[in-house]
């Protein structure tokens, strides 16, 4: 068993590290390349930056603060946000970044993930779903949502998930719309489906309140935990979180 | 002076960062004649097999790369870096060799365990060589591949790491190192082996 992942989050507008509740009314929590710091130092396995304002205008200044955030850590750096062709992905490993995240742009062309996995190897290709849980007639499931969260992509995240995988994502970072932000858990449920059905890691996203959370996740089989709001407003450190997990049998990076 | 191969699908910022802050004198070669000036070479990488030889061949950094291990230069590969000095990967599906400075070939971790591996892992040190001076029996280190070298069983094997299988994660063949891991992304216990390679480049591979 590898010891499980604790990666802080850090979503990025305009070259601030904010965040929102359910992907709307954001509050500014931070320079990037500062938290970035702060974060490594304390213990984080990984971080994961996402520019939630990223367009096509702003690929420019993207770049900037990625480059600044990788010379200033030595843990891996998941960058996303508005990739939409190998040419981005390139850029974005170029000026640092380990590992690109893609979300939108994956499920309007899949074929995206194939080229870049082909070109930069699938370990650097992270596949980013955002998962809303439909439930009708006590029948559970999860529809794939895009564009920050706001529009239905009319496809089964289960189903999306294992396509992805075959096409070459080499993790997931599975996102609970309706948990993000809430500190009200993880959706474990998805976990446990996703765990059943794909041999990729899992990130779980949305819902972290604390480290029985993350506890949880680990249990319904996700391989590392990703959290924002907790660790931004000093609910808890990230070693914190570690000696808590470490306590209850879960092995992690101490 | 470190230099570290950039063939333009590589993670040359990474490692290029890392030693800024260990404040090395380094620079980034993407072309043959810098390599025949260095006093080390990092052989970086992150990517796919193919696609790496093909932009090693591209640019003559192949041939650099052969004539500097002839010349008995420290070099070390990382990660991809390390499987290219090999003969071949199972992950070239074109049949596409590698550099053949090492006899090692990669194959495939094993469909027990999720691929790729990815995390922080123990590196068992078995021979205690400079390359991991201050690093205790056992530091975790950051892997991210799907592809391994078997261990060869010899003195070669530097450290084992398990994941579904033991593989070696860090060898050394002559002045040749390679490390399945990534030091650059590896926090203190990474810094220090690049500390440990700088310095052992400078001794002249001792």
């Amino acid at each position: 068993m590898l010891p499980k992942r604790i990666i802080p989050c850090l979503d990025v507008a305009d070259g601030r590290v904010v965040k929102g509740v359910k992907f709307a009314g954001l509050r500014d929590a931070g320079d990037p390349q500062e938290l970035a710091a702060v974060y490594s130092e304390a213990g984080a396995d990984e971080l994961v930056f996402l520019d939630i304002s990223a367009t096509v205008q702003k690929r420019r200044t993207m770049l900037q603060w990625v480059a600044g955030v990788a010379a200033e850590v030595s843990i891996p750096l998941t960058v996303g946000g508005g990739i939409e062709s190998p040419a981005h992905v390139r850029d974005i490993l170029r000026s640092g970044a380990d590992k690109v995240s893609i979300n939108t742009a994956a499920v309007r062309d899949p074929a995206l993930i194939d080229s870049a996995a082909a070109e930069f190897g699938r370990q650097c290709i992270v596949v980013a779903i955002d998962a809303r849980r439909l439930d009708s007639a006590g029948e559970l499931s999860w529809e794939v949502r895009t564009h920050g969260g706001s529009q239905s992509a009319d496809m089964d995240a289960l189903e999306w998930a294992e396509r992805a995988v075959e096409l070459g994502a080499g993790e997931l970072l599975v996102t609970s719309v309706d948990r993000d932000g809430t500190t009200s858990g993880y959706d474990v449920e998805l976990i446990a489906e996703l765990h059943e059905r794909v041999p990729v890691p899992i990130i779980a996203s949305g819902g972290a309140g604390g480290p029985e959370d993350m506890l949880a996740a680990f249990e319904a089989g996700a391989d590392a935990a990703l959290a924002a709001s907790i660790f931004h407003y000093g609910d808890w450190s990230v070693r914190g979180v570690k000696e808590f997990l470490s306590d209850a049998g879960v092995e992690v990076r101490l | 002076m470190i230099a570290i191969v950039d063939y333009g699908l590589n993670n040359v910022r990474s490692v290029a960062n890392a030693l800024c802050r260990l404040r090395v004198e380094h620079i980034i070669a993407s072309e043959p004649t810098p390599l025949r000036q260095a006093d080390g070479i990092i052989l970086p990488g992150v990517g796919a097999f193919s696609a790496g030889m093909r932009a090693l061949r591209a640019a003559g950094l192949d041939i650099a790369l052969r004539e500097a291990a002839a010349q008995e230069v420290p070099v070390l590969g990382i990660c991809l870096g390390m499987q290219m000095l090999a003969a071949g990967s199972e992950e070239a599906r074109d049949g596409a060799p590698g550099l053949g400075i090492l006899h090692h070939r990669a194959v495939k971790l094993p469909p027990e365990v999720k691929v790729p591996h990815v995390g922080w892992n123990r590196v068992h040190i078995i021979r205690s060589k400079c390359l991991f001076s201050d690093l205790g029996e056992a530091p975790y280190m950051y892997f991210t591949h799907s592809y391994f070298l078997p261990a060869a069983g010899g003195e070669s094997d530097l450290a084992v790491t398990e994941y579904g299988t033991t593989f070696v994660s860090a060898l050394r063949e002559g002045s040749l190192w390679g490390v399945q891991f990534h030091p650059e992304k590896s926090g203190h216990d990474g810094r220090q082996l690049l500390r440990n390679f700088v310095q052992l480049a400078g001794r002249g591979g001792q």
